[in-house]
């Protein structure tokens, strides 16, 4: 399962009992945001959430990786709490600090169809890295 | 696994002795065939628990381990408080005392069949599952809190259940030390509307025929016999658990730091037991714990309208609830003396065998229910604790078929709407919201529940008392 445009993109890798979401980008912020479709991914097809209704999450933490986790973290409670989905994604991060804001849409499920929730980002395979041609990766493995 | 990196101690136990940082030795439960298709990830998970300050006797992995975060899922480990021992909450997990209750009807096949599809719909219908679905009810955060300290308790006190009931579950329905206080207000606001909800995932209601009976005796004293029809129900502590375990996860990857535990991996953060993190994650653990006790009794209740409604001479009662994700105090011996210690068992069941006094009165001469969930197209057992349960892996057994492959892997190979079909061939109906679920959840995608329950029997954690066949399976 990919997404796709110019550098940025997204994609799953296995995991025995979870599954593992990756994203990628030009920018460590891209990277976040892909990371985050390829979490909608792991419920439903991201291009079934229409960016209807806007909300914004802020995070902080000790490290990049751990500021990941947080972020991901932090959309699934949005999720559970609102009810809701999120197929657009807006990251900002200052040293330690996350701005974000998500757009999606409550819950249908004859129309989203939703797989299974996604219980929590883990730390495990958690990794937020520059390679070599300056692009960046940010995944982790997801609970469902 | 390879071969060449475990030691085999008999046909069903497997050790690595220990090197480099590890205080104890890895203890494997399995044959060799599933040692064999064993992750090699598993091998190393065991080996980093066997590193944890404080573990006792031994990093234990049971016949279903497989492939964690943190923890192998299928990981027993015990931490003596009195040498530094830790409590970790990738330990438990983020399903905090995720579990199976299994329910006797009184009912036979015959009197299901010819209704079937009518109860698998009746049953999609009220049972609140999959993302999004919300409870019947919806607490306020004093309500709450009464949850988290009661468990079961609270809902048979709120008229979801009988008091028989609570004899049947851990605990008698509630683990004491229970601290509300240690739960955020954001875990409590995400269970808001979850209470008595399935979830979704692995998550299921199923309705069940015994087909085999393996020990007459103990069969009896369960009150199941070839023929009859059970229910499991197999769900956790919704979105308060999965909070609870982020935020925790968060302050003991901290707390790790400042203590000088060094973590061969992040996923492993722990705090030591007599530390304030410790005890505040204890007491949120245990809230956790409360809860999705209190979940599957409310799911009970919806269970018995349905059946009320739909078979008038049905009687719904509670065999067992074990819960499989949970960090609990308990006495064992160790060298011939009475410890307290504190027992992870991440993705195993609790297997205690006959005489100890948690144990209601009429099966203390028995033992305890062991339940095994298996796949929606294979089959489930009940199982029965041990005596030797308690010096092999401080009273531990399986806790389901464990996968062998990734969801990727699975949605891969199978479409969800074939399993449906394929299934209801067999006789066997599927109720769910997502076609991709069912194909994750493919029975293909575990291990052969069978080879392991043979492997827990072998290895003396559990003992065999009866296999049952899925009929209708809701999921979420």
């Amino acid at each position: 399962m990919k997404g796709r445009t110019n550098r940025k993109r997204w994609e799953h890798f296995p995991h025995e009992a979870d599954i593992g979401i990756r994203g990628a980008g030009a920018t460590k912020e891209q990277a976040f945001e892909q990371a985050a479709i390829a979490l909608t991914a792991v419920i439903t097809e991201p291009g079934k959430v229409a960016p209807e209704q806007k909300i914004e999450v802020t995070c902080q933490a000790g490290d990049d990786e751990l500021l990941l986790a947080d972020w991901l973290n932090s959309l699934l409670y949005e999720m559970d709490t609102r009810k809701m989905l999120f197929s657009r994604f807006e990251v900002r991060i200052e040293g330690n600090h996350l701005n974000g804001t998500a757009w999606g849409e409550k819950i249908d499920v004859s129309k989203h169809t939703p797989t299974t929730e996604v219980k929590a980002a883990t730390y495990a395979e958690l990794n937020v890295r520059q390679e070599r041609d300056g692009s960046w990766i940010a995944q982790c493995i997801v609970d469902v | 696994m390879d071969l060449k990196t475990i030691k085999k101690r008999s046909d069903y136990e497997w050790g690595i002795e220990p090197s480099g940082k590890m205080t104890v030795p890895v203890i494997i439960y399995a044959d060799e065939s599933l040692i064999k298709a064993m992750d090699e990830k598993v091998r190393q998970q065991a080996v980093n628990v066997a590193c944890l300050p404080g573990i006792v006797k031994a990093s234990y992995a049971m016949p279903d381990a497989h492939w964690g975060y943190g923890f192998p899922i299928g990981g027993v480990a015990a931490f003596d408080p009195d040498k530094g021992g830790v409590v970790s909450a990738g330990g438990v997990g983020f399903d905090i005392a995720c579990g199976v209750r299994t329910i006797t009807t009184g009912l036979s096949i015959d009197d299901i069949e010819p209704v079937k599809e009518q109860l698998a719909d009746l049953l999609a219908h009220k049972i609140p599952a999959g993302l999004g679905s919300r409870g019947k009810l919806s607490l306020n955060i004093k309500q709450m809190d009464e949850v988290l300290v009661g468990g079961a308790r609270w809902a048979v006190e709120h008229g979801y259940g009988t008091k028989e009931d609570l004899l049947r579950v851990e605990e008698h329905g509630a683990v004491a030390g229970a601290k509300p206080d240690c739960v955020s207000d954001h875990a409590k606001k995400r269970q808001e509307e979850e209470v008595g909800t399935l979830g979704s995932g692995n998550h299921y209601m199923e309705v069940q025929k015994v087909v085999e009976i393996y020990d007459e005796k103990t069969a009896g004293a369960f009150n199941i016999a070839v023929g009859q029809i059970t229910v499991s129900i197999h769900c956790g502590s919704r979105g308060l658990g999965h909070q609870i375990g982020t935020e925790y996860l968060k302050k003991m990857a901290a707390a790790a730091g400042e203590c000088g535990i060094e973590l061969p991996e992040r996923e492993l953060a722990c705090a030591p037991i007599n530390s304030r993190v410790g005890q505040e994650y204890l007491g949120a653990m245990r809230a956790g714990i409360n809860c999705a006790l209190a979940n599957r009794q409310l799911l009970t209740h919806l269970l018995r309208g349905v059946f009320a409604d739909m078979f008038p001479k049905a009687e719904l009662k509670l065999l067992y609830d074990v819960s499989h994700n949970t960090c609990k105090e308990e006495l064992h011996s160790v060298n011939g003396q009475r410890k307290r210690l504190f027992i992870h068992r991440k993705g195993a069941t609790r297997s205690f065998g006959p005489g100890d006094p948690s144990l209601p009165a009429e099966l203390r001469d028995i033992g305890q229910p062991v339940l095994i969930g298996g796949t929606m197209g294979t089959a489930s057992y009940i199982l029965v604790g041990t005596s030797e349960s308690m010096s092999l892996s401080f009273g531990s057994s399986c806790h389901g078929a464990g996968r062998n492959m990734s969801r990727t892997e699975a949605t891969r190979r199978w479409h969800g709407r074939d399993v449906v079909r394929g299934l209801a061939e067999q006789g066997i109906l599927i109720r769910s919201p997502s076609f991709r679920g069912v194909a994750e959840e493919a029975p293909g995608a575990y291990k052969d529940v069978s080879e392991v329950v043979e492997a827990a029997h072998q290895a003396k954690l559990s003992r065999k008392v009866a296999r049952l066949v899925p009929i209708i399976c809701v999921k979420g």
